[in-house]
């Protein structure tokens, strides 16, 4: 099968799902800008200029204004450059779309797709570099997807862009550069089902979006260097939550680490443990270890945001921790976003 | 205008049973803009409210028994009592969604016009607010998105000066107009007498006729007089007009959009004050006999709690 980045694979799915529904169309701040948002949405433009729209700073309002327009058969594609402009759009993801489908009881929904990038590195700061899957995954009503491979957000952007829930789509900056192979028909994949990226027998290590790619990093370290058998899962989607994948990998192993890339308090990291303890707590043989953000905003200085993020390497650790084998992970792999030359 | 008022008005009779248990805003005084812009519309054109939405949901066509319904949280209401007053919707008759949270329905009205623009099609969209809405931040976005993209939106700003019980003097700079302030957008704007239907609907066509043409969005801002507490059925008076002065309420309800409009009509030969009358009476039987089905309708059953949920 032939090999796609990360960035391709959102603009394939974007392409294919604009050419099978006319009502499907693109809008964001810079959806037209020459390079099309890290590659995502020029090919779209190209095809469908008519379809792509730029438009004014305004994303609370523009939260809005695709739900209204989807309310009357619209399938808006929302793109955010940075995911922490979506705060401004909460009113209406939450207090709006979430809630359409189950309030009103009239046979319509509000299918907005809303795609967001989440920073990391060169400096990227504490307001460009948090992930708020976890917020809007708090709230019934919303789906939320946090895709770490090409495949996999090809597959769920068709699920996204066909269905009648209004979905979140976090991307994180650093796994764009990440190739796999990818289907070349849209391919649906489900929200609610995760997957086993590794298999493995000693220790399960979930991890949402980047941390599903870390997490595979650190299995390799755990394998070549401790002998530890690490089994590692990708979510891919948070809401709905896949929690059979989860429970039946730690029935296997008896031991979970989950890697995040945001905060441990009221996280996503702390939901899966949640998970685990109600329902698989008799097969856990130590307690479950969380590696996520420190508790701190994220810092700009290189060494403080170098020591900020998860690492395949804390990661490792971790799971040594969990498997009570008190030994320190000397070995080395290279920063996720080592070849990132900023700015942006 | 009449069929809106008696329906108001019989909430308001049956609301201290303690059997329609959701918030409810009363629309009493503001029928003249509901009917007067929603008769100026087709009914595939949307319509978005907010909380205080009975007589725009009533004005554009949505059902009584699906209002009293709602009302009473029964399984014949309009959400099948998942929404409340303040969720009123039939999408069948183009009033599209209404919200408690102050401006989602502006942006969600501009979204539906620029849908409407997308496809080519001559249908427009309506959002009708309050004076509050205005000085939230989705108001700007809006308008200027709304300008910006040329979209065929109207705005109706029903303006009785009052957000919850906070005069405009404390929230608006003095002398701030907000048709011209949203005329500042490009925007063909106008001012009208809210409690004159004649005048509401005559500036609702030339509004209506302006989208169609593709000229953009309007705005109307059309001042009346709240009879009624923010939320609830009281009166000032019952409520010793603890918010508003006697002199203030009086002078209120000089402005009664009903019976300013009929007291037109008959002056005008159109119609006769026992044929008022007429109207009236079979209206009340037929919000009567709706209250009668209402009450018979059954609540949802506990099982049907998650049902919609994903």
């Amino acid at each position: 099968m032939r090999t796609l980045k990360y960035n391709q694979a959102i603009s394939e799915a974007t392409v294919q799902c604009m050419k099978n529904d006319p009502n499907v169309f693109v809008a964001g701040i810079g959806v037209k800008d020459p390079g099309g948002i890290f590659g995502t949405t020029e090919e779209a433009n190209e095809l469908f200029p008519d379809r792509v729209f730029d438009i004014p700073n305004c994303e609370n309002a523009f939260a809005g204004i695709t739900i209204g327009a989807a309310a009357v058969g619209k399938r808006p594609l929302i793109v955010h450059p940075r995911n922490d402009f979506m705060f401004l759009s909460t009113d209406m993801l939450i207090n709006l779309a979430a809630k359409w489908k189950y309030m009103y009881q009239n046979g319509t929904s509000v299918p907005v797709v809303t795609r967001a990038v989440v920073g990391r590195g060169w400096g990227q700061g504490a307001t460009h570099s948090q992930s708020t899957h976890a917020l809007f995954a708090h709230f019934p009503g919303l789906y939320v997807a946090t895709p770490a491979f090409p495949s996999d957000i090809k597959g769920l952007m068709v699920t996204a862009l066909t269905g009648d829930v209004p979905v979140v789509i976090l991307e994180s900056r650093a796994v764009y550069g990440l190739e796999d192979e990818v289907p070349e028909e849209p391919v649906a994949i489900p929200f609610g089902k995760g997957r086993i990226i590794r298999e493995g027998t000693d220790v399960t290590i979930v991890g949402a979006s980047l941390m599903a790619y870390e997490a595979l990093r650190a299995a390799a370290i755990l394998s070549e260097q401790h002998g530890i058998s690490a089994e590692v899962i990708d979510p891919r989607s948070i809401r709905p939550l896949d929690e059979e994948i989860i429970l039946k990998s730690i029935a296997k192993t008896r031991h979970l680490v989950v890697a995040d890339t945001s905060w441990a308090t009221y996280g996503f990291a702390a939901e899966v443990a949640a998970v685990a303890s109600e329902k698989g707590f008799a097969d856990l043989q130590a307690p479950v270890r969380r590696v996520t953000l420190p508790d701190s905003p994220a810092p700009v200085s290189k060494p403080l945001e170098d020591a900020f993020h998860p690492t395949p390497m804390s990661i490792a650790q971790a799971c040594l921790g969990v498997l009570r084998q008190e030994v320190q992970v000397t070995s080395h792999v290279r920063d996720v976003q080592e070849a990132f030359a900023g700015p942006y | 205008m009449i069929r809106i008022r008696v329906a108001e008005e019989t909430v308001g009779r049956y609301y201290p049973e303690q059997e329609m248990r959701t918030p409810t805003h009363f629309s009493i005084g503001q029928e003249a803009i509901s009917v007067g812009v929603c008769q100026a519309l087709e009914q595939t054109d949307a319509a978005f409210s907010g909380h205080r939405c009975h007589a725009e949901y009533l004005a554009k066509g949505g059902s009584l028994l699906g209002m009293f319904a709602e009302l009473y949280g029964r399984v014949d209401g309009c959400c099948k009592g998942r929404g409340g007053s303040v969720h009123l919707n039939d999408p069948s008759v183009g009033m599209i969604a209404s919200s408690a949270i102050l401006g989602e329905m502006i942006a969600a009205g501009v979204g539906a016009a620029w849908a409407f623009k997308m496809d080519g099609s001559d249908r427009v969209a309506v959002t009708f607010f309050g004076d509050g809405v205005t000085e939230e931040g989705i108001m700007h976005e809006s308008l200027n998105f709304a300008s910006v993209m040329n979209v065929p939106v109207l705005f109706v700003c029903a303006n009785n000066g009052l957000s919850t019980n906070t005069p405009l003097s404390v929230r608006q700079p003095r002398g701030h107009q907000i048709w011209k302030w949203a005329a500042g957008y490009n925007i063909a704007s106008e001012h009208v007498d809210g409690s004159d239907v004649f005048a509401v609907h005559k500036a609702a066509l030339r509004a209506v006729a302006h989208l169609r043409a593709g000229k953009g969005p309007y705005f109307i801002e059309a001042p009346y007089y709240r009879t009624r507490v923010h939320v609830g059925y009281e009166t000032d008076e019952m409520k010793n007009y603890l918010f508003r002065s006697k002199e203030t309420v009086e002078a209120g309800k000089a402005l009664d959009p009903v019976l300013k409009a009929t007291r037109k009509m008959i002056a005008d030969g159109i119609c006769t004050q026992a044929e008022v009358d007429e109207w009236t009476a079979a209206m009340v039987r037929e919000v009567e006999d709706v209250v009668v089905q209402a009450k018979a309708s059954p609540f949802p059953t506990v099982d049907q709690l998650l049902v919609g949920a994903y």
